[in-house]
């Protein structure tokens, strides 16, 4: 390829970071989100404490030298266990999301390519379906399949499903009619290749939004439904669940609940801070 | 007009009976024996078999889905209790108040201080109060309902002693509910307010106004405001919907016995009827917030008004 003069190389993902990460609050965001998830990958190897080493003299104990954080209940260390459950929550939140915008993707792609029958069954199916507040679902699947890792993501991801099928279903409508795809189509490519291959990457913008942004919200309802008795549970050190123990003794110790409390805030806050970067990043509106 | 009403209200109707499916059908899958889970690990086998006969367990799913429906959907009788073995209605009806009372003054703040908030930072776009109001928007968007609700007991009750941290009693105790209830709200309205505002701030019959010196003031009121009104009015139809859902997690944090607290109860103990009507209830609430929220729509955006007067015309 002969060297074009003048002209800046930039990739479409590099144009794409370079705007995403413009204003100086999408910055900080991105990377207070990199600091905190190295801090949860990394920290418990370099912590000199266990997550689950009882220290019956420490109990209570407040910030200190040895114990940044202060200790638990049992004399745990709080940070070892702050960073320890942070790959929960984190993993939580992250796992449901694009586990939940995948779901959204297939149905919603299935409904609007396909269209007649298909499209208004699923459409009608959806409408059913969000017609159960997000929240009640949430509640109802989490009780009906348990407290594990794997049964929470099940239950935070189903509440949003409806959401993103509507939304792709009604970018597809706009798009189906183009020429290229009746291009794609007339070379005999199978329905899924022309979905998935062709079509989805010019209708997927909103759902990049909105599921950058839904990270943090999955978050919060993860640590609601550790809150109220159902989710991942004390005493796993997830974020929510940490957050529960905490709030017995709020008397008494109010670090137990104030230190996972602002965890959760800080992170989401960085999710929704990068999540706004992205969302002006991908605003055509705002191109330059 | 009349007859989008009638249309839409209708819908729900059909929604409402296939949202009662999926409940009985989601709390019908959760594993357990509701019968034995009851009585306890003492009980003898026949006990059980008798318990489950009268609880109508040892019907097939077909059957038992069958004579929910119809007890629920055609007579409205929402059943008894299997724990306490009250009505569940009246329960329902003992509790709602609370509930809704929360729920519609949280939702009021919503309303009024977010958009209020959003039109502030939208109208002083790029100076300090816009920054300002965006990062407190954003911090309180980032932190949970209830961690909200926690600093506030500890600050209010424990530290300054001004309301009960729990309880119904007296109005004090509704204070902290609806503060912590409406700030995430408040703060989405807010973001909301604010973009759409940006979107007609520099919009051409906003530049004719000020050419001919209209006031500021009656530039945002007149011109502004009602065409950023659309995305502002689905902000609030979801927040009712939110607030109203939300309930379960701040019902529990200030122990006050709504619907919320109801329906966790139901879950915790394997109280299927209670956990059944509650939820239609949530369900029958979310859809008369969207409702409200479409004729909100219907009744502002001429386009709409149109095609049904236009729909008579022809017939």
């Amino acid at each position: 390829m002969a060297k074009q003069k003048g002209y800046k190389k930039s990739s479409a993902l590099g144009e794409f970071f370079r705007r995403a990460t413009k204003s100086f609050s999408s910055k900080l965001g991105v990377f207070l989100l990199l600091f905190i998830v190295l801090a949860c990958v990394i920290g418990p190897f370099l912590s000199p404490y266990g997550v689950n080493d009882v220290d019956l003299f420490n109990m209570y104990a407040g910030p200190s030298k040895e114990h940044l954080l202060g200790c638990d209940s049992m004399g745990r260390d709080m940070l070892t266990r702050l960073l320890y459950g942070g790959r929960y929550s984190l993993a939580l939140g992250i796992c449901a999301s694009l586990f939940g915008a995948a779901l959204g993707i297939i149905i919603g792609s299935i409904g609007g390519y396909f269209g007649g029958v298909t499209e208004t069954v699923i459409m009608r199916f959806m409408d059913v379906w969000s017609a159960l507040p997000g929240t009640m679902l949430c509640i109802l699947v989490s009780n009906a399949m348990g407290s594990g890792f794997f049964a929470t993501v099940i239950a935070l991801t189903v509440g949003g499903i409806p959401g993103t099928v509507r939304m792709i279903r009604g970018q597809i409508l706009s798009e189906r009619s183009k020429e290229y795809i009746e291009a794609a189509q007339s070379i005999n490519c199978s329905s899924p290749v022309i979905m998935f291959k062709h079509l989805l990457p010019n209708v997927i913008q909103p759902v990049i939004v909105t599921t950058t942004m839904g990270i943090g919200s999955t978050m919060i309802m993860a640590a609601g439904l550790s809150y109220i008795g159902l989710g991942i549970q004390p005493p796993n050190p997830e974020w929510g669940a940490m957050l529960t123990e905490g709030r017995t003794y709020i008397r008494t110790n109010p670090h137990l609940l104030l230190v996972p409390g602002i965890a959760i805030a800080l992170t989401v806050f960085a999710i929704n801070l990068m999540g706004d970067g992205v969302r002006d990043a991908l605003d055509p509106k705002l191109r330059d | 007009m009349s007859r989008y009403i009638l249309k839409r209200i209708l819908g729900m109707i059909v929604i409402l009976w296939c949202a009662g499916l999926v409940i009985f059908t989601l709390t019908y899958l959760v594993p357990g024996d509701p019968a034995s889970l009851l009585l306890g690990k003492e009980a003898s086998q026949e006990t059980i078999e008798i318990k489950r006969h009268v609880m109508g367990l040892d019907k097939s799913f077909l059957g038992q889905l069958g004579s929910y429906m119809y007890n629920t959907f055609v007579r409205l009788d929402f059943g008894e209790s299997w724990v306490f073995s009250s009505s569940v209605i009246s329960e329902l009806g003992v509790r709602l108040p609370r509930t809704l009372i929360v729920g519609l003054a949280a939702m009021v703040l919503n309303v009024v201080f977010g958009t209020l908030l959003g039109i502030f930072a939208g109208t002083h776009e790029g100076r300090w109060q816009d920054s300002l109001v965006m990062i407190i928007a954003m911090v309180f968007v980032s932190a949970p309902d209830f961690f909200v609700a926690l600093l506030m007991i500890l600050l209010f009750s424990l530290k300054l002693n001004w309301l009960p941290a729990y309880g119904i009693d007296s109005w004090k105790c509704y204070v902290m509910p609806i503060l912590a209830s409406s700030f995430g709200g408040i703060a989405i309205n807010a973001r909301q307010a604010r973009s759409s505002m940006l979107e007609v701030i520099r919009a051409d019959f906003v530049t004719t106004a000020r050419s001919k010196g209209q006031k500021e003031g009656i530039i945002v009121r007149k011109h502004m405001l009602p065409n950023a009104m659309m995305p502002i009015i689905t902000g609030v139809g979801g927040g009712l919907a939110g607030v109203i859902a939300g309930s379960p997690v701040i019902e529990t944090v200030f122990s006050i016995p709504g619907v919320g607290a109801y329906l966790l109860s139901g879950v915790n103990q394997h109280d299927y009827p209670v956990v059944r009507a509650c939820v239609i209830f949530f369900a029958l609430f979310a859809s008369i917030a969207v409702l409200i929220m479409d004729l909100c729509y219907a009744f502002l955006d001429p386009r709409i008004k149109a095609q049904y007067s236009k729909g008579k015309k022809v017939k």
